[in-house]
């Protein structure tokens, strides 16, 4: 391969399963709440918002209640993310990851890449506030907890993830 | 006395977000270490070569669903005061939808965004910014949506209350199912592996 550093391969896959499954119990059991992502992100918007027009923050319910009263460096989700760019930095550079590019599929230009990447996570932002929360605070957090919304949120996504790959599969394979 | 500690009434102490950051450690460090920080590899479960993302989602659920349960049961953990997200059914099912859409055009999650920009992803870094622009304008046009967003409320709903079933029982099949799914995953990654083969041959 190149000449860096080689990187090593990635963990057994149940075994990160489990590993994240345990982290996700000790936030249960030492915050009484599961994982997120997409929290931290509608704090910080809340935060732009406020900061830019507080009037807009008033009179939207969503808005005001992810606005924290400490600002958002005291909300829980916001310095759980913090730590998750720690960690994810971490991991990768104990195992020589880290290296700057954009990954792509091999019949994708970066342009076409970066495109996909948008917009792809301008509609994550869309479907996240509607079904309060993403991957993290609906899939892992409420699957785990047998919560209902969650299953059903698991179901719709993945389903249309499986139809809109197999509509740009050409892009990745 | 029994968890959750107390921490979680006094939001935003530092005890509480030392929990936050402690627990987002272990969270990026295993995404991670999963290889879930990277898009063509997350691509791969909608392209059934790599189910990495079912393997690792599915054995996270069941490990933390047992060790909840389980934990309860012998009187530690009052699942009285865990938060149990509040179900919205057709703004889920929707809302899921969108999401799942775009997840499969970004390559990622918001969550794994994070790590593969945290790792010097360029493609990580605007997908978080596009998922960030995404909250941001979704939330204001919110109060023009109200009805649909706040339709279907059934509050904290849990499956095992819908299907009036013990909760021990439910947990079993559910185990039983995520056991199942795995020697079908194995099987198909097999599979596809056998057939991208013969493709090349």
């Amino acid at each position: 391969m190149s000449a860096r550093v080689a990187s090593r391969a990635y963990a057994d896959p149940y075994v990160a399963g489990v590993g994240l499954g345990l982290v996700l119990l000790a936030s249960f059991v030492l915050a009484g709440r599961g994982l997120g992502a997409s929290g931290a992100f509608a704090a910080a918007a809340a935060t732009s918002v406020h900061a830019v027009a507080p009037g807009a923050v008033t009179g939207n319910a969503y808005l005001t209640e992810h606005l924290g009263a400490g600002g958002p460096l005291r909300d829980w989700l916001v310095v759980e993310i913090l730590g998750v760019l720690v960690g994810g930095f971490v991991s990768a550079a104990l195992a020589g990851r880290l290296a700057l590019r954009v990954e792509r599929g091999a019949h994708a230009t970066i342009r076409q890449r970066l495109g996909a990447a948008l917009a792809g996570g301008v509609l994550m932002g869309g479907g996240a506030v509607l079904a309060r929360g993403c991957t993290s605070g609906q899939a892992l957090t409420g699957g785990a907890l047998l919560s209902v919304g969650a299953w059903l949120f698991i179901g719709g996504a993945f389903a249309m993830a499986y139809l809109v790959a197999l509509a740009t599969r050409r892009s990745w394979t | 006395m029994s968890a959750p500690l107390p921490l979680s009434l006094a939001t935003g102490s530092a005890g509480a977000l030392a929990v936050a950051f402690g627990v987002g450690i272990g969270f990026g460090w295993w995404l991670e270490r999963a290889g879930l920080g990277s898009a063509p590899k997350l691509m791969g479960q909608f392209h059934l070569t790599d189910l990495t993302v079912f393997k690792v989602m599915f054995s996270a659920i069941v490990t933390a669903m047992l060790g909840l349960f389980w934990l309860a049961r012998f009187g530690i953990v009052d699942l009285s005061r865990v938060y149990v997200p509040e179900t919205f059914v057709l703004p889920q099912i929707v809302g899921g939808m969108v999401f799942g859409a775009g997840m499969a055009l970004a390559g990622l999650c918001p969550g794994t965004s994070c790590v593969a920009a945290a790792t010097g992803r360029g493609d990580g870094l605007v997908v978080a910014g596009g998922f960030f622009a995404g909250v941001l304008v979704t939330a204001l046009a919110l109060p023009t949506m109200a009805r649909f967003y706040g339709s279907g409320a059934r509050g904290s709903l849990t499956l095992d209350a819908v299907l009036d079933v013990e909760t021990g029982s439910l947990i079993l099949v559910v185990v039983a199912a995520a056991l199942a799914g795995f020697l079908v995953a194995e099987h198909v990654e097999q599979w596809k592996a056998r057939r991208l083969a013969e493709v090349e041959r």
